[in-house]
């Protein structure tokens, strides 16, 4: 009979971590992330109606490093989140699920998620 | 829920050493995962240095080693040896496989085992795989009809509805799977989970079976089929080389596709 309680075999401490788990959890992250982001663009309009003052004030604020980190990290979210939530979408018509396939989409999501952050600074900048 | 650590009675520890004999050449360390409820004490890994030279190639024929040669009181599961009982199935160097089919030239380095990810560990290698066959026969695995039998025949099948059956049939239920998926793990007692999903499918598409209604019925539920997040980590797995997350996204487009 039982008189000790049975452990619980490890998982997350031993599991090997391949890019397609990285990828489902930064899914997740940079959904919530776009929340946050959200709220930036939200002041960012209220700023925008307020007045001069307060848009300066805005400006301000996103161009220290804190608040161009932010902007950063809101785009890289919002990329990733395309990019894997259009697979998403290839999945959930059925394609896409073997482990060759899979294992280029992840590289693909990386790729695009990287190239368009580049691509909409590179033009946010033009723009300026 | 979801908890990342383990319970304080589940933490592991460094344990014994076993030293191969002098004179071995070619010696690689197997480090297992121990626990016996008689000692009353917490898991620990055992390190067994194996002389590989007078050692089967798999990762099973070492564990059979050790246990006839070194350790006899090291407990695992194992039968067929050639991937058709699923009875060795393990967490071998991150992943969850089969052992006799798992060759330990696949790994590099020391060799790594544990029981089944975020199961109840009974002894050792050894889990409790009471809830995963509950959970199995929850979804009726056997053939349902209403119209009568044949008389005098068997029900027929095409070749073509047949061949929906491939990539299901050869399950052989390892739990592998099921063990290796994060959401499995935070909510078994609710999520069905890979393996059992995938059984699911195999009557879902059986031209045979006529309750497939119902069998979408029981599984419509935002947790029994829907918290596969497709993590893709049972695909990954899968010592068959079949294919559970593709066989979940089937079941979720039966369910769509039935609203019409």
């Amino acid at each position: 009979m039982a008189t000790t309680k049975r452990p619980t075999s490890p998982h997350l401490q031993i599991y090997k971590w391949g890019p397609h788990m990285a990828l489902s959890i930064l899914h997740r992250v940079s959904g919530v992330a776009l929340g946050g982001g959200t709220l930036l663009l939200a002041w960012w309009l209220m700023a925008l109606a307020s007045g001069p003052d307060a848009y300066e004030q805005f400006q301000y604020c996103m161009s220290t490093i804190l608040g161009k980190a932010a902007l950063m990290g809101f785009t890289l979210s919002l990329m990733l989140h395309l990019c894997n939530g259009i697979r998403h979408l290839f999945w959930d018509m059925g394609m896409g699920f073997d482990v060759e396939t899979t294992a280029r989409t992840n590289m693909l999501v990386f790729l695009g998620t990287v190239v368009l952050t580049v691509l909409s600074w590179v033009i946010g900048y033009g723009l300026i | 829920m979801a908890e990342f650590r383990l319970p304080k009675n589940s933490t592991v520890k460094k344990g014994k050493y076993f030293k191969a004999d002098d004179g071995a050449t070619n010696v690689r360390k197997y480090n297992i995962y121990r626990w016996n409820e008689e000692d009353g004490e917490n898991p620990r890994i055992d390190t067994y240095e194996v002389d590989m030279d007078k050692c089967g190639p798999m990762v099973l024929d070492g564990l059979i080693k050790i246990k006839n040669e070194i350790d006899p009181t090291l407990t695992f599961r194992r039968s067929c040896r050639e991937g058709v009982c699923g009875s060795c199935a393990m967490n071998i160097a991150g992943t969850n496989t089969l052992a006799c089919t798992k060759d330990n030239d696949e790994i590099k380095g020391d060799i790594n085992i544990y029981p089944l990810p975020h199961m109840e560990v009974v002894k050792d290698l050894v889990t409790d795989l009471t809830h995963f066959y509950a959970q199995y026969s929850s979804i009726k695995p056997w053939m349902q009809t209403v119209s009568p039998t044949p008389s005098g025949a068997e029900r027929l099948q095409s070749p073509e509805d047949r061949a929906k059956l491939d990539g299901l049939y050869e399950c052989v239920l390892c739990a592998s799977c099921s063990t290796s998926c994060p959401s499995y793990w935070w909510n078994s007692e609710k999520y069905l989970g890979p393996a059992v999903l995938l059984q699911a499918y195999r009557w879902l598409i059986d031209s045979r079976d006529e309750a497939t209604g119902e069998r979408l019925d029981d599984l419509e539920d935002p947790f029994r089929l829907y918290r596969c997040h497709t993590i893709m980590n049972c695909t990954n797995t899968c010592p068959k080389g079949l294919n559970p997350a593709k066989a979940i996204a089937e079941i979720k487009k039966m369910m769509v596709e039935r609203q019409g």
